[in-house]
């Protein structure tokens, strides 16, 4: 355990509380937590009123269920934790690039969003190099072949194998974090639920019960169960188009049709609720803002029946298919050590065998009530983040159609009381990538002072990455889409 | 083998009769093209326009590039002067044309009967993502699934903008994708056509007004066809492109 503040998820306490030690205390600490089975959720900079720029580390302590909150006084470096604990490299990378506070010894001080108002241009960077005779570079995007988001990939191969990728991101990036800063007002939740747009749910999640725990305003029991349908939507529409973009990626069209359909159902299923295919306009801070009836829980339930069993038909296809599954198994593979030291989290994690899952170890909302059984695999490959998807699909159906029939009554929506001044909040969910972390901290007139988003892309890109070292290049697509990362909710 | 004749027997047919038949249903809460009825506007009343995120209504006009489909103003209404009704047919081909003032509406008009020879039965198109959520892009995909299968108008979305007819552009244009949005452009061979699909590049969406977005693409392209929503429904992307084909209307 840190020497932090504890916080359970969605939970506010006064700024003054957050222990704010010297830097080498600081250091110490993080990486006692670390080493100890904490994640680092957070790690950000933040401009103090009486000048210089703290830090503030979010560390998540799966086994006690419970977050760690702990600051830095402020200084121009400090020592990198970085070589010590490495899944925070990019966060290290951020608070440099964001504030100019210098991480002594990070291997890789490279930019991570390339903010307009700085000198570098996007993407312009020195790469890492592999150097002899028969090396060469492949350098891909920022604009894809697909119908897809921007970003830039850089392969050093020796023939057709992948000995490094460096992954350089930030086109997307479009001032979400500091738009948000002086609010909360009409257009943040908005871009809350714009953070990724196919993760509406779980980014408005988050931001609406950071608000929540600020404003000491919890949203009643029914809006938690509307929310956590619409969550488990969310996440069966983006594993049910995966499995078929999977199918795709190995040539395997009956599996790619069939699940490229059935993610427009479930996405019309959350349209039935709310009007939109995303998801969006339903949460709002306080509680949802559409209720069901018993009329249209019975028939959302009913499709979802049907569903179940048309994904079935289509999925298990690929199980079945010789020529899937030897595409599948042993490529991309990342080991259950390398996932751990760079703090991966979702399905990505699961898959190397990581039995973590916000719903289950730092519960929020309904989960705090109802429980969802976690999936996790053993392989660490294309296959494992594969089936940890498809179990996830059937289980998800199973809670949400279990909660669609017994919905608790009472009101939907609670008045969100002005935000305690000079609080901090830490407010997580389980999106279908997996962990969503939001930190909000008010000023002294209860604004939004500071606004940290985590997607999990953020963690997970640097999985990514490693997972395709000694592999085909040709194999990237179908690598890139077991993990199916955000740019936009990375970007920001 | 017999399994995955069997599995293609049993998930059947399931592309849609549209636009020969009837549209595909769109769910009861859908919030398609508002009205506006100004005449009901009580005088003094800031309702509206003050719970409006991004600034789209002013002065008895509602701009349908900015609307985020949110439904707020609707909901602060009192006199029902502003209701979204279930259209889902909202593409036009001027900006101008997006400013929604009473009931009327003035839809897409079809290309130029030169373009029309040219692109009408086979329009390909790069697409083009600065700086957006992913929602667009999302339900622009999915025009290329079964249910809708693009492909049957001739539409198809290639990998390189030397085989382009024209870009779908989806974002506010980041200031971080502008030299990519414009070398893409530049690679597409003339005649070339630009769709500006969400309100992210029509006006800069929920970003409109920060510093490291460019508001839309209209600043740097010459825009064909603006597809408004937050994200546009699939079927109002559609109905914009066959529109602009001259396949409908």
């Amino acid at each position: 355990m840190a020497q932090g503040l504890v916080l359970r998820n969605g939970q506010a306490a006064p700024l003054s509380r957050v222990p704010i030690l010297a830097a080498a205390e600081f250091r110490h600490a993080v990486l006692g937590a670390v080493g100890a089975g904490s994640r680092l959720s957070a790690f950000f900079g933040r401009r103090l009123a009486g000048g210089g720029v703290g830090l503030l580390a979010v560390l998540a302590d799966d086994a006690e269920g419970v977050l760690s909150v702990l600051g830095a006084q402020p200084a121009e470096s400090y020592h990198a934790l970085t070589p010590d604990c490495p899944q925070a490299h990019l966060f290290e990378r951020e608070i440099f690039e964001q504030y100019g506070v210098s991480p002594q010894g990070h291997p890789w001080l490279k930019p991570v969003r390339f903010p307009p108002r700085q000198a570098a241009t996007c993407g312009t960077m020195d790469f890492y190099r592999v150097e002899g005779e028969e090396v060469h570079e492949v350098a891909v995007g920022p604009v894809h072949a697909g119908v897809i988001e921007p970003g830039h990939f850089r392969f050093q191969c020796a023939g057709e194998v992948v000995k490094h990728l460096e992954i350089s991101l930030g086109y997307q990036h479009r001032g979400v974090e500091r738009a948000l800063l002086g609010g909360p007002d009409r257009r943040s939740v908005h871009l809350a639920e714009t953070l990724a747009g196919d993760t509406t749910v779980g980014h408005g999640w988050a931001f609406c019960q950071a608000m929540e725990a600020l404003g000491k305003a919890e949203a009643p029991p029914r809006a938690l169960a509307l929310r956590a349908v619409a969550l488990e939507l969310e996440r069966i529409a983006n594993h049910i188009g995966d499995l078929g973009a999977l199918a795709g990626d190995v040539g395997f069209l009956p599996t790619q049709s069939y699940c490229g359909r059935l993610r427009g159902d479930a996405l019309n299923i959350t349209a039935m609720l709310c009007g939109s295919r995303f998801g969006r306009n339903l949460l709002r801070p306080g509680g949802v803002a559409h209720d069901l009836d018993a009329k249209l829980a019975a028939e959302m339930s009913a499709r979802l029946g049907t569903f179940g069993q048309e994904a079935a038909s289509a999925v298990n296809l690929l199980w079945d298919s010789a020529s899937v599954t030897g595409r599948f198994e042993e490529t991309g593979l990342v080991s259950l050590e390398d996932c751990r030291k760079l703090g991966l989290v979702g399905p990505a994690a699961r898959a190397c065998g990581l039995s973590l899952d916000v719903r289950r170890d730092l519960p929020f909302g309904l989960y705090r009530y109802a429980m969802i059984p976690v999936s996790s695999w053993h392989t660490g490959d294309v296959f494992g983040r594969a089936q940890v998807r498809w179990l996830e699909v059937q289980r998800s159906l199973q809670f949400a159609r279990e909660l669609l029939g017994s919905l608790p009554n009472g009101p939907l929506r609670r008045e969100v009381p002005d935000l305690r001044a000079e609080h901090v909040a830490v407010s997580l969910t389980e999106g279908w990538r997996g962990e969503v972390c939001h930190v909000a901290v008010t000023d002294a007139a209860g604004r939004l002072g500071d606004y940290k988003v985590v997607d999990p892309s953020f963690h997970n890109w640097f999985g990514l990455a490693l997972a395709l070292r000694g592999q085909q290049i040709s194999d990237f697509p179908l690598c890139n889409k077991s993990f199916d990362l955000s740019y936009c909710g990375f970007d920001l | 083998m017999l399994k995955v004749l069997w599995t293609r027997f049993k998930q059947g047919h399931r592309t849609m009769e549209y636009p020969a038949g009837p549209a595909p249903e769109l769910p009861a809460r859908f919030l398609g093209r508002p009205k506006l009825d100004a005449a009901r506007c009580k005088e003094g009343c800031p309702g509206c326009s003050s719970v409006c995120p991004t600034g789209a209504l002013s002065g008895g006009k509602l701009d349908l590039g900015q609307c985020l489909f949110c439904g707020a103003c609707a909901a602060a209404c009192p006199e029902k002067a502003v209701e979204f009704t279930r259209e889902y047919r909202m593409a036009a081909r001027r900006r101008e044309d997006l400013a929604v003032q009473g009931d009327g509406y003035r839809l897409a008009e079809a290309l130029e009967a030169k373009s029309r020879q040219l692109f009408g039965r086979s329009l390909k198109l790069r697409q083009v993502s600065a700086g957006g959520c992913n929602a667009c892009e999302a339900d622009v995909n999915v025009l290329g699934t079964i249910g809708w299968d693009l492909g049957r108008f001739g539409v198809q979305f290639v990998a390189s903008p030397r085989h382009a007819d024209g870009l779908l552009v989806t974002g506010p244009v980041s200031e971080n994708m502008r030299e990519a949005l414009l070398k893409t452009w530049e690679a597409v061979p003339s005649p070339k056509l630009v769709i500006a699909v969400g309100s992210c590049a029509i006006a800069g969406g929920p970003y409109r007004g920060h510093p490291e977005v460019h508001d839309g693409c209209g600043k740097f392209l010459p825009v064909d066809l603006f597809i408004p929503g937050c994200p546009p429904h699939p079927l109002t992307t559609l109905d914009g492109i066959l529109r602009l084909l001259g396949r409908i209307g």
